[in-house]
């Protein structure tokens, strides 16, 4: 949907943490999306390759972790498994089901690399 | 590496939290009217202001890419009317509508409808401090709708099937839509409403009335009234116990 909002989102996230914990690169950036969430994941990686241009996570890799989607049918009450928002319930076929679970959207964590701050040092992986 | 745990639309959603407070603390009921272009939501709205007037004070926000139309046939019906402008952007977000807010002297016990951007894709995802949802789908559009485009239809709270004195002109299976949108959300209310004749406007104003609360409530602070409110039943309670 508006996948270019949810990739600035994430780059708001990564600045605020890189001004707070002073790390200069994002090598890869974790990121759970909910099969529910509403998310197309290829329009989140190329609006994520845009957006994170000239910025600290410039060349990151972007990671989507999916969670799966849960309802709970109210004809049978219980949690069930569904793969989309308009899904039956796959114990007994009915339509009453509520979304749960799988719509979050969340950054999980990122792997930075700090540069040394000797002119003689590279790049240090920061774990 | 560093964990992070954050919501995508963390800064969306603290900004939409202030906007409910603030309106909850000045007993403000706001809408987000989310539908796709040309559903007839500004006709809705200067049909439902016209007949509010003597009533609760209404204010609107007005969402649209460009242009300040819309702004300007509400100004028309003389509530106090603000246009946000979103750019190239296709949804309003807690940020401008906090904006907007600021704009518009609300009164209190009001009325805030917020127009988001004709749009029934993106503007699901953004909460914008409002109480409910409010999904507007007219009868010239399919009735699969709800099936097409879920995420709106999950996110809302009331269906508004608009333009329903186009009905005999029109293939739309009103059943059908209205069991479409509860396979999505079993809980959502759906009305049946022409602004154009005015059919079905009374139970939209019931509606509204619902969701206002009693006219002769003053706005109350919530953590306040929760207390009485336990108080009240650990005292019934108590009763009920001694009474044993």
């Amino acid at each position: 949907m508006h996948e270019m909002s949810l990739a600035e989102g994430i780059l708001r996230i990564i600045e605020d943490q890189a001004a707070e914990r002073g790390f200069d690169r994002v090598l890869r950036v974790r990121v759970e999306v909910g099969r529910l969430a509403g998310v197309e994941v290829a329009a989140l990686r190329f609006s994520f390759d845009a957006v994170m241009n000239n910025s600290v996570a410039e060349s990151a890799v972007l990671e989507i972790i999916d969670t799966p989607g849960q309802g709970w049918c109210l004809d049978c009450g219980t949690s069930v498994e569904i793969s989309a928002l308009y899904d039956a319930c796959p114990l007994c076929g009915g339509y009453r089901v509520q979304a749960t679970g799988g719509m979050d959207m969340r950054v999980l964590d990122l792997e930075v690399d700090t540069v040394d701050p000797q002119p003689s040092g590279s790049g240090r992986p920061a774990r | 590496m560093v964990r992070i745990e954050q919501d995508i639309l963390g800064k969306n959603n603290a900004y939409a939290n202030s906007n409910r407070e603030h309106f909850q603390q000045h007993g403000i009921l706001a809408l987000n009217l989310v539908s796709s272009p040309g559903s007839g939501k500004t006709s809705l709205l200067t049909a439902t202001i016209e007949r509010l007037q003597g009533r609760y004070p209404v204010s609107v926000i007005e969402g649209d890419q460009q242009t300040s139309n819309d702004a300007e046939r509400i100004r028309a019906t003389g509530a106090p009317a603000v246009q946000v402008n979103t750019g190239k952007g296709c949804h309003l977000d807690a940020h401008m509508v906090g904006h907007a807010v600021q704009h518009l002297k609300l009164e209190e016990r009001g009325l805030l409808l917020i127009e988001n951007v004709g749009n029934l894709v993106c503007p699901s995802a953004f909460d914008l401090g409002e109480a409910h949802k409010v999904v507007i789908l007219s009868v010239t559009e399919g009735e699969d709708k709800p099936l097409k485009y879920p995420d709106m239809f999950h996110a809302s709270d009331l269906m508004i099937l608009n333009k329903i004195d186009l009905l005999p002109y029109v293939d739309f299976d009103v059943e059908r839509c209205i069991e479409y949108a509860r396979r999505i959300n079993p809980r959502l209310e759906v009305l049946q409403v022409s602004a154009r004749t005015g059919e079905g406007m009374d139970s939209w104003l019931n509606w509204l009335q619902t969701a206002m609360g009693p006219e002769s409530a003053a706005p109350v602070d919530d953590v306040e009234a929760l207390r009485r409110r336990v108080a009240e039943l650990e005292a019934a309670l108590q009763e009920a116990r001694q009474g044993r």
